[in-house]
């Protein structure tokens, strides 16, 4: 393995390992490529020969030269291939004579003998010339070293070759791969053998039953590469003609301005609404006729123009004013007189245009000309796009549930205060701000970012605790019977804190990096894959809701919280002091705010906006769930996140529109459960 | 006696607790009618669900001499059909006027472009005197209501129903905090106004119902336990029961 | 006292009914007249016609106050009268303004085409033009076809009825399901919110046919009217927004003095009252939503064409909560308070926020205005709230009692 050592460019990032199976590439090599020629012959008479192909190579002129080179085999070949395509082969000036070459350290060149590997001479560098075969011959030369590579000892080596190969399949690797296969012991590798032998087959087999056959076998397969095998097996062409011929592989017959093109190639009608725009338009149809000269050109209303203004001799067309063509039916009435005349051609109108569409069959003809192949694919893909929708589907599902973990953490604060609480506190998105500023301004301290995530989330609940806290004590506290006006106040405090923040941190958005482990994602498939930040945002969301309702429930905290919400007086008269109740429910809410601040500045830009863009979606999810309620909010989440996702899928290019709609969608909701999803019913929920 | 109000086996239920439990009650023309019972019997329930502010689960309410179905009107069809309603706590707009919160009790054309183009006539304005005189308050018409004393808002909302011209009162607990002067003025202008109207008095207060001298019903659990004068209803034993308690 | 007045002058029936209620509200006397002399010395001072010491920007800046006026007085009718916080007016006022942008920006690229195409061989036919229109117009959205909503853009008067018919409809709409599910209180602020958010998130993308967040611009210049100088065409929108300030001031006071307003402010203190009174709460409410969405829209039609542009921004919800913010600073349940406000205010945020403001050189540090003073702005929105709910307005209270205005 030590001569591969120079060759590392092309296998650079491969560490050579043996698999012990160097014996078995031996049999390999002999039973399958090694074709035994001239036994006098040489490898160096066989370059001679050759070798003006190859100091010169163009892909047009090697193709017999490497040929010959292939046939005498062995390791020798395989390392002078590698060379040659790594640009590392050098001639000798004087004889033309093929060396590997050494670069020394004093710029000297130490010449290799190609054949024996052997050091023979030291040369300064105005004695070679190096060979620098185009990427047209590179190419050749890769697909050339296919069978060694395939048959190497080396796991990594076949890995490398087996990707080569996928990007340049020739008929001639079919029976290497089933070789390669049989042989094959990594079990991963043999599944990606046989999945290249099936794409072999498809894309050079002879047999069509054996086509057939490979195409079932893909069945299930959801990756790119076999749907891109696939798919140019059920292409068409369209044609035109006067009646449909027969003997074709028939795809459909188009009516044109009317049929669309279904997903299994056949002709659909067109929906009124939403529906896939018709294949081919009348214009589009009689274009067709005209180019198989069935028909006359289209005169195109800008040929017209052309045609009337090049007419114009002193201001007029014949006996018309030219001022006066400002309509079409007077500039079509001028040029019919052009047509009379003779200098003109005649215009198609509509109705002629139509009739001649009319007259022909328009229809796609598979360009696979095989009716069983075009079947079996059709067959096979449909299934796997019904397995591709599924996890789609599934992707769609995972999507929504992740804006909904992030709707649900930045409604939550707001849940305690407005929903238990009742007070409307329209700062609570610049807490969520203040959180995610805490975040990056630990990160500016504690350069490791995993461990400044750590010390960021407690760091955030206590600044905007804090910040809370200050809030109830100076503003909410004196305004708890005014619900307007604490809206209004802390609106007012909400400005102030933006603008405090851009007077701070300025305008631009300051980043809040996540650490490694949070960047990957977790891939299911070719389909579907979840990035672990929004596993971790679920994640998020769930411990928050099992510690809301443990403190709301199970602690002497939660427990006069609820005191107090439902009869402040009583609560009071058995020692609960509510003032400070207040002051801490509300402290708790805004920083859980603040935790979800740090949250969502992991995968969005921190900006003295944030909090903003979030707020009315809070107040939403909290609203459609049911105030009052943790698990109403949790509702009003899901809801909101997967039909806001939904929403987006059926029009996936403006998020925008998806916004749009699902607060209309919120607004009718509400008409019809105005107490929200999880409702407090009877008298209970006051008025 | 020709029945005004037909209450006919009502029943309400909020989140389970049956409020209202089959209630059956009918009031006559011109009758005075008392309502007591204890805590959670139904008597606010009963009268949201009259004026339409509470829908029942089953049962129907018929006014009338058409026998019209209350049950999905809304509250201000109800009480444009005749049905006034005093509540527990006096509720008048004490932001304004004692005049401007009788003139907007008085029974005209309630769209928002008749208010609109709204002008007084004399005949308001001697209807707003009259209802003045009657509830005491006419040195006040130019005072605002929320600087009367509590006894005086009491009569300006009863002023504010009679302004309605309804056939039908439902008065919530009208004597509560009220000094014994002023209750016994109350109690006359009810019997005055009973001479007329039909009046509806929910009451805690036992004298004061005394006082009144109608026919009482006693509610318990949603439904009527009782009926009768209040000597007879006093001596039953399931209502010694039902308020002291078994 | 003024109930004393109201009787007396009842009976007499020589007066008009225009004069007697002139009469019962000398607020309205007196601000005629205060804006009438407003208008007049600006037009005196102003560059158009007079001796140009006002420059012709902040004469639209003062059209454009008077504009805000009226929306402020909107508001006041809706909020401060009727107890309904909207934060969804300034919506309609942005809709009043792309509906008359419109027809602006539309009819005078017609011209520009119309006259571009002076020297042709042949003149352009109506489908060249509309071509040419629509690619001017749709050109920075990717497009070049005119949407079905630009069918009328043409026409001036079409385009008026827009200005009322749009807003009008889309409030009727919005507080007839709102109201109709009785949503009332601060769920009512939010969902009038998140009507703001959802037209403007619309408008912003570029299939709304309004041209995004491009939004429409070059409403300044008036189609065929270009020759008019600015200077002249300014005075002309402030004397009508003059005009429009002073009918929405006596129409809103005729509204709030008569028993209209008794019922509306009835319906503030305690709608189930009112309810029981026979009266139709929500429609009510929805009537005076809608009417004031009117008026708001109509405020402005008259301020975009000052402004020269409209984008989805103006639309935006924090907008509206302004609006909030100048009728409480200015003090609601007044007319005239709203209208302190939202001029004291939007004129002083303009003055502190444009840098015309000096700097104030503190030992550690500069002060600067443009920075701070949205947080000064915040800070003293608080105070009012917490401890001058009546606002500017409360002072005038003070020295009249009968609070009659």
């Amino acid at each position: 393995m030590e001569t591969y050592r120079p060759l590392s460019m092309f296998l650079e990032c491969l560490k050579p390992s043996f698999l012990g199976c160097c014996m078995l590439v031996a049999i390999l090599l002999n039973a399958v490529v090694f074709v035994p020629s001239a036994a006098a012959q040489t490898f160096e008479n066989l370059l001679a020969k050759h070798a003006p192909l190859i100091h010169k190579s163009s892909s047009k002129t090697v193709a017999p030269a490497l040929s010959e080179i292939v046939d005498f085999g062995g390791s020798v070949v395989q390392k002078f291939l590698l060379t040659w395509r790594s640009k590392d082969l050098y001639f000798l000036k004087k004889n033309g004579q093929f060396v590997y070459v050494k670069k020394l350290g004093d710029g000297g060149m130490q010449l290799i003998n190609v054949e024996t590997g052997a050091a023979f001479a030291t040369v300064n560098k105005a004695a070679i010339k190096q060979i620098k075969p185009n990427s047209g011959v590179r190419a050749k030369i890769s697909a050339s070293l296919v069978p060694f590579l395939l048959a190497s000892a080396d796991h990594d080596e076949r890995a490398a070759s087996l990707d080569a190969l996928a990007r340049d399949f020739n008929k001639s690797h079919l029976p290497l791969l089933g070789a390669a296969i049989k042989t094959e012991t990594n079990v991963v590798l043999k599944r990606r053998l046989e999945r290249a032998y099936r794409f072999g087959l498809i894309g050079f087999g002879l047999d069509e039953d054996a086509i057939e056959a490979a195409i079932y076998e893909l069945e299930g397969d959801l990756s790119l590469e076999t749907r891109a095998v696939l798919n140019p097996l059920l292409s068409d062409k369209l044609y035109v003609a006067a009646t449909l011929p027969a003997g074709i592989n028939l795809a459909r017959v188009i009516v044109p301005g009317k049929t669309t093109k279904l997903a299994d190639g056949k002709a659909g009608r067109q929906s009124i609404i939403g529906g896939a725009p018709v294949e081919l338009s009348l214009e589009a149809a009689y274009n067709m006729l005209v180019d198989a000269a069935m028909s006359p050109a289209l005169v195109s209303v800008k040929a017209r123009n052309t045609a009337l203004i090049d007419a114009v001799k002193d201001g007029r067309i014949g006996v018309e004013e030219a001022a006066g063509l400002d309509n079409e039916a007077a500039r079509n009435a001028a040029y019919s007189s052009l047509v009379l005349n003779g200098s003109a051609a005649e215009m198609i109108n509509q109705d002629a245009l139509r009739r001649a569409v009319e007259g022909a069959v328009f229809y796609a003809v598979y360009d696979n000309p095989s009716q069983k192949i075009v079947t079996a694919a059709k067959t096979v893909l449909a299934d796997i796009e019904g397995e591709v929708n599924f996890y789609q589907a599934i992707d769609l599902l995972v999507d929504g549930l992740s804006l909904a973990s992030i709707c649900f953490l930045a409604a939550i604060g707001l849940a305690i205060t407005f929903g238990v609480m009742g007070v409307i506190n329209m700062a609570h998105g610049e807490f969520i701000m203040m959180g995610a500023y805490t975040g990056y301004v630990v990160q500016l301290f504690v350069p490791n970012y995993t461990l400044s995530l750590l010390v960021a989330l407690p760091a955030a609940f206590a600044v905007t605790f804090a910040a809370g806290v200050v809030l109830e004590r100076l503003v909410i506290q004196h305004l708890y019977k005014r619900p307007l006006e604490t809206l209004l106040a802390t609106f007012g405090i909400s400005i102030a804190l933006q603008q405090i923040a851009k007077n701070i941190f300025g305008t631009q958005a300051r980043p809040l990096t996540s650490p490694d482990w949070l960047d990957g994602a977790w891939a299911i498939n070719d389909v579907l894959a979840i990035s672990n930040i929004r596993i971790a945002i679920f994640m998020l969301g769930l411990v928050f809701l099992a510690m809301l309702i443990f403190v709301m429930k199970r602690t002497r905290f939660g427990l006069d919280t609820r005191a107090v919400t439902q009869n402040p007086a009583m609560a009071s008269s058995m020692g609960i002091n509510p003032d400070r109740i207040n002051m801490l429910t509300f402290g708790f809410g805004s920083g859980i705010a603040g935790i979800a601040g740090v949250a969502i500045g992991l995968f969005s830009k921190v900006t003295s906006e944030l909090g903003s863009d979030y707020i009315v979606q809070s107040f939403m999810t909290v609203v459609v769930g049911g105030v009052g309620n943790i698990w109403g909010t949790l509702a009003g989440a899901a809801l909101i996140g997967t039909l806001q996702k939904g929403i987006e899928w059926l029009n996936p290019s403006n998020t925008l529109a998806a916004q749009t709609y699902m607060i209309i969608f919120i607004i009718l909701f509400i008409q019809f459960r105005p107490r929200g999803i999880v409702a407090l019913k009877g008298r209970a929920a006051g008025d | 006696m020709p029945t005004l109000l037909q209450v006919d086996n009502i029943s309400v239920a909020f989140d389970g607790f049956k409020a209202i439990n089959g209630l059956s009650f009918d009031i006559g023309h011109a009758e005075l009618r008392a309502i007591i019972g204890p805590n959670g019997a139904g008597k606010t329930t009963f009268m949201d669900i009259v004026t339409g502010k509470t829908r029942p689960d089953t049962g129907d309410v018929r006014w009338g001499a058409k026998n019209t179905s209350l049950i999905r009107k809304s509250e201000s069809k109800i009480a444009q059909l005749g049905i006034g309603r005093k509540f527990q706590k006096p509720t008048t707009f004490e932001a304004q006027t004692v005049y401007e919160n009788l003139l907007m009790a008085l029974a005209n054309n309630r769209s928002p472009f008749a208010v609109l183009r709204y002008k007084k006539s004399p005949k308001d304005e001697t209807k707003i005197a009259e209802i003045a005189g009657l509830i005491k308050l006419k040195g006040n018409l130019n005072h605002i209501a929320g600087a009367l004393s509590h006894g005086q808002k009491q009569w300006l909302e009863i002023g504010m129903l009679l302004a309605q011209d309804p056939q039908l009162l439902l008065v919530d607990e009208p004597a509560a905090g009220m000094t014994a002067s002023e209750r016994a003025v109350t109690v006359t202008l009810l019997k005055d106004l009973a001479k007329t109207r039909s009046i509806v008095v929910v009451e805690h207060d036992m004298e004061f119902i005394r006082q009144l001298g109608c026919r009482v019903t006693v509610l318990h659990e949603g439904a009527v336990l009782a009926e009768g004068s209040l000597d007879f209803v006093t001596k039953r034993q399931d209502v010694i029961d039902v308020y002291l308690g078994r | 006292m003024g109930q004393s007045i109201k009787q007396n002058t009842g009976r007499s029936l020589d007066q008009t009914i225009f004069t007697k209620f002139l009469f019962r509200n000398p607020s309205i006397v007196i601000f005629l007249a205060a804006l009438g002399l407003f208008t007049f010395g600006v037009t005196i001072l102003g560059e158009g016609v007079g001796l140009g010491l006002i420059s012709t920007s902040f004469v639209k800046t003062l059209g454009k106050t008077l504009c805000l006026c009226i929306i402020a007085i909107a508001m006041d009718l809706v909020w401060g009268y009727c107890g309904i916080l909207s934060l969804g007016h300034f919506a309609f006022f942005g809709l009043g303004g792309y509906m008359i942008g419109m027809w602006l920006m539309f009819a005078r690229t017609k011209l520009i085409v119309i006259e571009s195409a002076h020297n042709a061989v042949l003149p352009p036919t109506p489908g060249e033009i509309s071509d040419a229109v629509g690619a001017q117009i749709f050109g920075v959205v990717g497009g070049a076809d005119i949407p079905l909503i630009w069918s009328f853009a043409d026409l001036l008067w079409v385009q008026l009825i827009m200005v009322v018919l749009v807003p009008g409809l889309l409030a009727f709409l919005f507080g007839w399901l709102a109201f109709r599910s009785r949503v009332n209180g601060v769920y009512l602020s939010i969902l009038t919110q998140a009507m703001t958010l959802a037209l403007s998130l619309y408008l912003f993308q570029n299939e709304s046919g309004l041209r995004g967040n491009n939004g429409l611009s070059g409403l300044q210049y008036l189609p065929g009217l270009e020759d008019v100088p600015q200077a002249i065409v300014s005075i002309w929108f402030f004397l009508g927004s003059a005009f429009a300030l002073a009918l929405s001031f006596i129409g809103a006071m005729f509204f709030v003095k008569g028993k209209l307003g008794n019922i509306i402010q009835g319906i503030r203190d305690n709608e189930a009252r009112v309810r029981f009174l026979g009266y139709n709460v929500e429609g009510y409410k929805l009537f005076v939503f809608t009417v004031t969405a009117i008026m708001a829209a109509i405020a402005g039609a008259l301020y975009y064409p000052q402004a020269g542009i409209i984008n989805p921004a103006e639309l935006a919800p924090i907008a509206s909560i302004y609006l909030a913010v100048w009728v409480a600073i200015g003090g609601r349940g007044r007319i005239y308070g709203a209208v302190i406000g939202a001029a004291f205010v939007s004129l002083v945020s303009s003055y502190f926020t444009g840098g015309q403001a000096s700097d104030v050189s503190l030992g550690f540090g500069v002060f600067r205005w443009t920075e701070w003073w949205l947080v000064l702005l915040g800070f003293s929105f608080v105070a009012v709230t917490l401890y001058a709910p009546n606002g500017i307005g409360g002072l005038f209270d003070r020295f009249n009692r009968s609070g009659d205005a």
